[in-house]
């Protein structure tokens, strides 16, 4: 058996790519469904149901797509210059802290000025955050998978800090969390009576602008150029490192503003449940959309639909809700597999 | 505090080696796979697949060392799915080493809590207890620190030295390294650069695992979930650290799991004066650290992360 490169991949082949992962993960979760004794059908059912299948069912699911949003894109927009962003969980935390210490008292605005004004904070935050792996790499050669990672247990640890220590707010009855923010600070909802707030339109909106600017500018360009080879780029006279540099401030910027949206819109203060690990569901987000701006889109829906379907088909089957991160797991190394023969077509001799 | 009294304290020294022990598996094992040029970042999750692994192999019945056997299982058949994404297909090791570390991650969460479903303080076993090996273990201060911890630490100390041995003095070992540095060199010896990758991540993967069921049968005796706590990443810093060389790996280890153990004692001993978040950060900072000094002159295998294909150049 071998791969043989195709010259070039059908539209309908590529478009096949998401579908199939989550075919693929659903047919693995059918076997760990089978095991713990119920039936696969009405598991997938009742997941629909409670992804889709009312009112407030489906505002939860948009819900859950907002940050999922933020960090596939940055880590789109990472991986798009082979720049191994993995640390997108802590600069969510480090865009949340920030919005946390502005936005709780420190001054009041009028919320069309507050809000931008942490949003903008929360990236800076997120990028600085990224800056230091990312300058160790063009400097110093220093791998920033392995810095990214570390960071991120460092982040939670300082969060940690933060809410039983000097952040802990006196009013929330012992409970480890900050203040709230302050109401000018409060993304409102779209939909009364359920949880789905601005923040969505802030998302969809920076997925258009990432997928523009990749698209049709020159740093676009010079991201993608990066990407697909160094020493093209070089010859070419792209100034690489400054590329790459440029690309982590807009990725760990896109991962803290999941933070700012996620600490404004949904909890309206700081704990340490605020993210439960968005930054490595980005990820798989963003390899499911094949590193497109508006694909993320999709596919965070996607994923937005299997945890939240997965968490209320857990509840009435009584399985565990660990499920929703093995179909995750399971649809990002069927992504890669897919993608991998719409490049290549096996030949079996 | 006085340091230097410390330094001379046996009991400081054998907690540094009870807490090297899983590191130094894991270490081990992803020198194993970096050295045959595949990156596996799979370590984090799979450690924790050999953690439930093995406690859940006790819990019902099984014996502690057939236990340690089935974690290794575990951790190869991870492997296997590792290199035949990474070697065989030729995907990116960075982004499949994560989903690996993901699926692992997520399916011994699922298995433990389908297993034992409904329960609220995690149960226990009975864990491996430290051996008193009869003359070595009434040498001053070398008795205490090695030859009185647990026998998977012995383990680990013996493995060390064992691939070592394997990876320099071995035909098999240094038709591995040189796939780590230039496969084609290898195929044109008649060996199959895939067959040897997939093997080596697989026994590296073993590795592993069986450092994270050091964790659940004999550091501790219960299984909770999230509770290899980053130690896999560290493992792949440790490597970089150690120049992907086996006796600096002790080295490094040693030198690590000596801080940490430091900044437990320093900890107790200055009550509240620094939070107890920012000694926690320490094993993170330092990996940070041993990174930035150690990766200017780290010779790296040159075909790490390169995948292979017969016949492409």
């Amino acid at each position: 058996m071998r791969l043989e490169p195709r010259e070039h991949s059908a539209w309908w082949l590529r478009a096949m790519v998401p579908l199939s992962a989550g075919f693929i993960a659903l047919f693995c979760c059918s076997v760990l469904i089978i095991w713990a004794g119920a039936s696969p059908v009405d598991a997938l059912g009742l997941l629909i149901k409670g992804a889709v299948g009312s009112k407030f069912a489906i505002s939860e699911t948009l819900t859950r797509t907002i940050p999922l949003i933020f960090t596939g894109l940055a880590a789109a927009v990472a991986f798009r210059a082979k720049l191994w962003n993995i640390g997108a969980e802590g600069q969510l935390y480090a865009g949340a802290c920030i919005a946390t210490w502005l936005g709780t008292g420190m001054f009041d605005l009028s919320p069309w000025l507050m809000i931008p004004l942490l949003f903008a904070a929360g990236a800076l935050a997120g990028g600085l955050l990224l800056l230091g792996p990312t300058i160790l790499k063009t400097r110093f050669g220093v791998d920033e998978v392995v810095t990214t990672l570390l960071l991120n247990f460092i982040v939670l640890l300082f969060v940690n800090w933060l809410v039983f220590g000097p952040w802990k707010d006196p009013m929330a009855m012992g409970w480890p969390q900050a203040a709230p923010v302050v109401d000018s600070a409060v993304l409102g909802h779209i939909i009364a009576k359920t949880r789905l707030h601005w923040g969505l339109i802030i998302a969809l909106a920076s997925a258009v602008c990432v997928w523009l600017l990749m698209r049709f500018t020159t740093w676009g360009y010079e991201i993608r150029a990066v990407g697909h080879s160094q020493n093209a780029s070089i010859f070419a006279g792209i100034p690489v490192n400054r590329v790459v540099v440029r690309t982590a401030l807009i990725s760990g910027g896109l991962a803290g503003m999941a933070g700012v949206s996620e600490l404004c819109g949904l909890k309206g203060y700081l704990t340490l449940d605020l993210s439960p690990g968005f930054g490595y569901s980005g990820i798989v987000v963003a390899m499911l959309a094949s590193l497109h701006p508006l694909g993320v889109i999709l596919s965070s829906l996607f994923i937005a639909v299997l945890s939240i379907g997965a968490d209320s088909m857990s509840r009435s089957l009584n399985i565990s809700n660990y499920i929703a991160d093995v179909a995750t797991a399971v649809s990002l190394l069927a992504v890669l597999l897919s993608m991998l023969l719409t490049r290549y077509r096996i030949r079996w001799r | 505090m006085d340091l230097l009294h410390l330094f001379l304290e046996v009991g400081f020294w054998a907690a540094t080696v009870r807490m090297a022990t899983p590191l130094l598996f894991g270490t081990i094992g992803e020198l194993i796979c970096e050295r045959a040029g595949v990156l596996n970042l799979g370590i984090e999750g799979i450690m924790a697949a050999g953690c439930m692994t093995g406690w859940t192999w006790v819990y019902f019945g099984g014996d502690l060392w057939t236990g340690v056997l089935a974690a290794a299982a575990v951790g190869a058949l991870f492997g296997l799915l590792h290199a035949i994404f990474t070697v065989y297909c030729g995907l990116s090791q960075h982004v499949t080493g994560l989903g690996i570390t993901m699926l692992a991650s997520a399916l011994s969460s699922f298995v433990f809590r389908m297993l034992l479903p409904n329960i609220t303080t995690p149960p226990k076993i009975i864990p491996f207890q430290p051996l008193h090996i009869p003359v070595l273990s009434n040498i001053p201060f070398f008795g205490d620190v090695l030859f009185t911890q647990s026998p998977m630490t012995l383990l680990a100390l013996v493995s060390v030295f064992a691939v070592a041995y394997f990876l320099k003095k071995t035909p098999a070992g240094l038709a591995l390294c040189m796939t780590g540095e230039n496969p084609m060199a290898v195929e044109s010896q008649g060996l199959s650069v895939f067959a040897i990758r997939t093997g080596a991540v697989m026994i590296g993967s073993s590795f592993m695992a069986v450092g994270g069921a050091f964790l659940t049968m004999s550091a501790f005796d219960a299984f909770y979930i999230g509770m290899v706590n980053g130690r896999g990443w560290i493992c792949i810093a440790l490597v970089v650290f150690s120049s992907w060389n086996p006796g600096k790996a002790l080295l490094g280890t040693i030198i690590f799991a000596a801080f940490d153990a430091l900044q437990m004692r320093v900890q107790q001993q200055s009550g509240m004066l620094i939070p107890y978040q920012f000694y926690l950060m320490m094993p993170y900072v330092v990996s940070i650290i041993a990174l930035i000094i150690m990766s200017r002159r780290s010779a790296y295998p040159k075909a790490l992360l390169i995948p292979f294909r017969k016949g492409e150049r």
